[in-house]
């Protein structure tokens, strides 16, 4: 019995959702001891009369919402590719402006929509999966490194996205626009989470009924041994950016829509490193190869959850990135095998104490 | 066993040896003594407990349980390689460990030279000195890459004697050496021998054993079964011990082979016209029945691996005519081949073969379920009915099948790979090096094996570096030299002393 | 090769990252101005700011104009180094922060180029540049909180979102604010935070204090695009906000739609920042090239503050950037 304890605290520690979740455990018992009251759900009444729920937690599933769809993309970029994607933030301006561009036809005020909703969605979601396809092209057929290729766009995506609206900054006019960032008359929760969660389901159906994942990791692990099973790599890397892009383009619509316009340069900003340090949060390797997709979504939601809490201590805004950076160091440090190791043991030590003692 | 005379003192003692992994014991009580200047084999198949022992000798492992003495040193505790090398424990491994594109001293030196500054005209002239001492050909300012694979290995050794080693651990040190080489190496350990150094020998080849070692120990199932001297131990015995019971295994497949000729009479799965790859093999023309067994032979990098590939579509394949049962089909890929029932093990196991950090029960699955399609993925059912099938069929050792196939011992992960491919249920099955760097016993089973399927009715291809490997599976011999097929041999023709002749050829046939 | 299809791409990601600094063409008679801005899509203020000047300095106007654009300081002072070995006749800039430029511009002083600054003055002697054309973002903090003074609410209780620390709007904004607060007891800061002038940021910080449930009524941002990212946070906790609502919102920099929501009284104040400073540089030019002297060193330009109580639509089109 003892033994088995000793055992379970390193299965534990061994698992990979530990991090995640152990990480929101201490968030949570730090906002508890100062507010009792943190994960209290209020009904409220907004603005244009709907029936809405706030709290601390709402908001974290809200806004929490764009990195965990970007995390899902970004996974399966990691496994096959071993590098990551740091184009999205800008890639998301890209989308988040076509989208625009649809919806008000080029006119920085129009009266009304120019085409229905659905159209200017679908149409992001082309342009998104396009600069996925290029992304991809550039890694998978000519074999450039992840970050490189991917600094194209981060560098030159905002003036692009500025370009497709000459700059302009357009504002949407119908007030239906604004569901997808906020809520839908008669639903108390957020949009976001139900886009969030549809996303999530989508990603988990595909990983069950198709062999994306098991292709993925074969690819990230060893590409040479995967070609030799039938596996096509290039087409492979090149789907997950196209996955990826996809995602961009659902967060981008999120993004555009809680505010009905744009802001070239500061819509998503950074959002990239979040994504990619949801994944590591996930304990997935950066270097490519397994993944656990539910791991990042937690790490999306932990990032968040952090973010908010920062700013519920009023820690200044400009400040969270060194936060950030402290769980980046507790996380490598944690997930080092030597580390983990030793927790394994120690777990096994006082096992054996107990053991001896009684 | 005690020295046998007075010059002769035991070096190192271990003692009641302990080690448990979670779910394995991988060595229970195990001895080990080793006297000043012998080479002692140790031996056993895979999983026998050989490279955990070396592991606790070394430090890579800390022990459960037992004692390691040194000569002059009494009981020592090693908890590092370091450690190791500090008492005079070196170790020259399979893999070269050491940086090609330095130079040969810099590689004897690294992460020794005291201080800041460094005196390379010195170090220059004391590696030279070593190389002499040892016979060894290469010159301290060369770099490291530019040397053969035997004189790097040779490198190594020296830079483990130069470190005052007084225990010499080679693992596997020829599995990637030909026969020449080989010599040399042997060659240098004679001299090191004389010299008082005590050698640890690892490796499966039982003819280098019998060649160069004065003892042997043998582990089985984590235990030991007795220290030898060579005079005293045939190698049926050896074998039978190793396997741990009185078999005869090897006659049994000379007895089978026979029967392969009449498959002669099956009718052509395979036929290759003028087929070339990007790799460099010539336009060779190839065919294969149903229920042979044929192979390509040559020396290493005579281009008999880039044929199978070429055959298979891993290299991009640049001109020829492929048929399958007669009918011309085209295969410039490997899932082409795949989808024709073409199965191929690489010969590179780890780099080509196993997808490390997948479990058993992924690798097992892998190519048939590539087979079946993006978009129909197996049940958990059906996979792990699958993988339960061919552990059994291959007794595969894994803790389970969801553990990661790279925490395997190679010959596991080689039985696999083959599991993999005998899953497809192929018609034409390619080999390539499928007993490299496993014990004995799996070598028996798969030689055994692929008899077997070719009396199913499947065609395969063998190629192996041990010749005699080969001439007891195969019916058929394609023989090449620098990348050109330069012969066939069949029936009577199957002797060694023929495949030295053709391989060695006339020499006229250059380009 | 493949070494070679790299540096094609990074080249191509360059040129389309610095948005294509103009070829210069021959230009004997045309002035040659070299123009340091920050990113024209930063804000709506400043693709204001960048096409007044692109509309000034034009061949048709006599100049021949080279733009680089950057948020960081660092590759500003690269451009103004590329700008003086291409020897400029006039360096504008508008700069990303306040120090770090004064080897720079002693450069362009050697150089015998006229350095202008535009919009943002710099930590530099006065004897290093000719001119500076600048809004006194003081000045704008102070009308903006003399104009919440004038409101007469029994208590002040205000989140007060910044700009990006360190940046003269941000110091001239929060520094009048901050003055109020300190000498008046009714006066309370609930949030004090930094939102980068990002519209996202603020509203998650104005989500925060909701969630926590402290009481406010002032949100004090110092640009529209954080009062509307501010206001998406009101909307959505269903607090009501504009004239004769429970929030006071106020924001800076006078966009057009932030102007109209001044009209609909869903806003209360939106202060001025005037970013057509092109004619003044122009004027600035013509003097120094007639070698006349300049009266005045620093040039402030004309503010205004927007009550929504009293805009008009003529206001709205006239100011409206």
């Amino acid at each position: 019995m003892n033994k088995n304890s000793g055992s379970l605290v390193k299965r534990l520690v061994g698992h990979q959702l530990f991090i995640p979740i152990l990480a929101i455990i201490l968030l949570a018992v730090v906002n508890l001891i100062n507010d009792p009251g943190f994960f209290r759900i209020t009904v409220g009444t907004n603005n244009a009369g709907n029936t809405v729920l706030s709290g601390y937690l709402i908001t974290i599933l809200d806004f929490g919402s764009e990195l965990a769809i970007l995390a899902l993309g970004m996974t399966l970029v990691t496994a096959a590719a071993g590098g990551q994607d740091i184009s999205v933030g800008a890639t998301i301006a890209i989308t988040g402006s076509a989208m625009l561009r649809i919806l008000c036809g080029g006119v920085a005020r129009p009266e009304k929509i120019a085409a229905p909703i659905i159209v200017a969605f679908l149409f992001g979601c082309v342009v998104g999966m396009l600069c996925g396809a290029f992304n991809g092209a550039l890694v998978a057929i000519f074999k450039i490194q992840p970050m490189i290729a991917t600094l194209i766009l981060f560098t030159a995506g905002r003036s692009i996205a500025a370009w497709i609206n000459n700059n302009e900054l357009p504002i949407v006019p119908d007030p239906r626009f604004a569901y997808f960032g906020g809520f839908i008359p008669g639903i108390p929760i957020p949009t976001t989470v139900f886009i969030a969660a549809a996303c999530i389901v989508i990603m988990l159906l595909v990983l069950k009924f198709t062999n994306l994942g098991l292709y993925t990791q074969a690819v990230g692990i060893n590409e040479n041994s995967a070609r030799l099973n039938g596996i096509n790599p290039t087409k492979i890397k090149f789907l997950a950016f196209v996955i990826l892009g996809l995602c961009v383009a659902v967060a981008a619509l999120i993004k555009v829509s809680r505010l009905s316009t744009i802001n070239y340069s500061v819509i998503a900003k950074d959002i990239e490193m979040d994504a990619i340090l949801a994944v590591a949060l996930g304990g997935n390797a950066l270097s490519g190869g397994r993944f656990n997709i539910m791991a990042s979504i937690l790490g999306a939601y932990v990032i968040q959850f952090l973010t908010t809490t920062l700013y519920k201590f009023n820690v200044s805004s400009d400040a969270l990135a060194a936060y950030k950076a402290v769980v980046v160091i507790l996380l490598v440090v944690f997930s080092a095998p030597i580390v983990r190791e030793k927790i394994g043991k120690f777990g096994r030590r006082r096992a054996s104490a107990r053991e001896a003692r009684g | 066993m005690r020295c046998e005379t007075v010059s002769e003192q035991t070096i190192l003692k271990m003692r009641n040896i302990d080690k448990t992994f979670p779910g394995v014991r991988a060595l229970s009580g195990v001895d080990f003594s080793l006297c000043k200047g012998e080479i002692h084999a140790l031996m056993g198949e895979n999983g026998a407990g050989k490279s955990t022992l070396i592991k606790v000798l070394t430090g890579v492992y800390e022990k459960d349980g037992g004692t390691i003495e040194l000569e002059g040193q009494g009981e020592v505790h090693i908890h590092s390689p370091e450690d190791a090398q500090k008492h005079g424990i070196s170790t020259v491994y399979q893999e070269i460990t050491l940086c090609p594109n330095l130079t040969v001293a810099e590689n004897m030196y690294i992460g020794r030279t005291a201080g800041m500054f460094t005196n390379w005209k010195k170090i220059n002239a004391d590696a030279d000195r070593i190389l002499r001492q040892l016979d060894i050909p290469a010159k301290a300012t060369q770099q490291l890459a530019s040397c053969s694979i035997a004189v790097q290995q040779m490198v190594a050794i020296a830079r483990a004697v130069d470190m005052e080693c007084k225990v010499l651990i080679l693992d596997e040190p020829t599995s990637s050496l030909d026969e020449q080489e080989v010599q040399k190496l042997f060659g240098l350990m004679r001299d090191l021998r004389k010299n008082g150094v005590g050698i640890i020998f690892v490796t499966h080849f039982l003819d280098q054993v019998y060649e160069v070692c004065d003892k042997i120990t043998v582990l089985r199932d984590g235990q030991l079964v007795g220290e030898y001297k060579i005079s005293e131990l045939p190698r049926v015995q050896l074998v039978a011990k190793m396997l741990g019971k009185e078999m005869d295994d090897l006659s049994d497949i000379k007895g089978e082979s026979g029967s392969a000729d009449e498959a002669q009479a099956g009718e052509v799965v395979y036929e290759a016209e003028g087929l070339e790859s990007a790799a460099g093999v010539r336009p060779f023309d190839f065919h294969i029945r149903k229920g042979e067994v044929n192979g390509f032979t040559g020396l290493l990098g005579s281009g008999r691996s880039e044929s199978v590939r070429a055959i298979f579509g891993a290299d991009r394949v640049t001109g020829g005519k492929v048929k399958m049962h007669g009918r011309e089909v085209k295969i410039s890929n490997p899932y082409e081949a795949m989808k024709n029932g073409i199965a191929y093990l690489p010969e590179d196991r780890k780099v080509d073969g196993i997808v490390g950090d997948l479990s058993v029960k992924e690798n097992i699955i892998l190519a048939l379920q590539v087979m079946k399609g993006f978009f129909k993925p197996f049940t958990k059912a059906e996979a792990n009915a699958f993988a339960d099938e061919y552990i059994k069929k291959l007794n595969i050792k894994t803790a389970s099948a969801e553990t990661p196939v790279k925490s395997l011992s190679g010959g596991n992960q080689q039985k696999v790979i083959l599991a993999r491919w005998l899953l497809m249920h192929p018609e034409y099955l390619i080999l390539d090096e499928p007993t490299r760097g496993i014990d004995i016993g799996t070598k028996v089973d798969i030689q055994k094996l692929v008899l077997e399927l070719a009396s199913e009715g499947m065609a395969v291809t063998f190629i192996s570096s041990e010749t005699d490997e080969m001439l007891r599976t195969c019916s058929r011999l394609i023989v090449m030299r620098d990348r050109h097929v330069v012969g066939e041999l069949k029936g009577d023709e199957l002797t060694q002393s023929m495949i030295m002749s053709t391989i060695a050829g006339g020499g006229e046939e250059h380009e | 090769m493949k070494k070679r299809t790299f540096a094609f791409f990074l080249t191509a990601a360059m040129v389309l990252g610095i948005g294509a600094a103009s070829v210069s063409a021959d230009s004997d008679e045309l002035i040659s101005v070299g123009i340091i801005n920050n990113d024209p899509n930063e804000s709506g203020y400043r693709t204001a700011n960048d096409a007044d000047l692109k509309k000034m300095f034009t061949k048709e106007n006599g100049y021949d104009a080279q733009f680089a654009y950057s948020l960081k300081n660092a590759e500003q002072i690269d451009y103004a180094q590329k700008f003086i070995q291409d020897e400029v006749d006039y360096l504008l800039l508008s700069a990303a922060d306040t120090a770090g430029w004064d080897s720079v511009l002693q450069d362009a002083q050697a150089a015998g180029i006229d350095v202008i600054l535009f919009d943002r003055t710099i930590d530099a002697d006065e004897s290093l540049y000719a001119a500076s054309i600048v809004s006194d973002m003081a000045k704008e903090g102070q009308t903006a909180v003399d104009w919440l003074a004038g409101q007469g609410l029994d208590e002040y209780n205000v989140i007060h979102i910044q700009g990006v620390m360190g940046s003269a709007a941000q110091q001239g904004r929060s520094g009048a604010l901050d003055a109020q607060v300190e000498a008046n007891d009714n006066w309370n800061i609930v949030v004090q935070q930094t939102a980068e002038w990002n519209a996202e940021k603020a509203q998650q910080i104005v989500q925060s204090v909701i969630d926590a449930k402290t009481p406010f009524n002032v949100i004090y941002a110092e640009n529209d695009d954080m009062a509307k990212g501010a206001v998406a946070a009101l909307d959505a906790a269903g607090i009501s906000h504009g004239v004769g609502k429970d929030v006071i919102v106020m924001g800076f920099d006078c966009n057009k739609w932030a102007l109209e929501e001044l009209l609909a009284q869903n806003w209360n104040y939106d202060g001025q920042c005037n970013p057509f400073q092109a004619s003044y540089i122009d004027e600035i030019i013509k003097k120094l090239e007639a070698g006349e002297e300049l009266e005045e060193k620093v040039i402030i330009m004309d503010e205004k503050g927007f009550d929504a109580e009293t805009i008009t639509q003529e206001d709205v089109d006239n100011y409206g950037i």
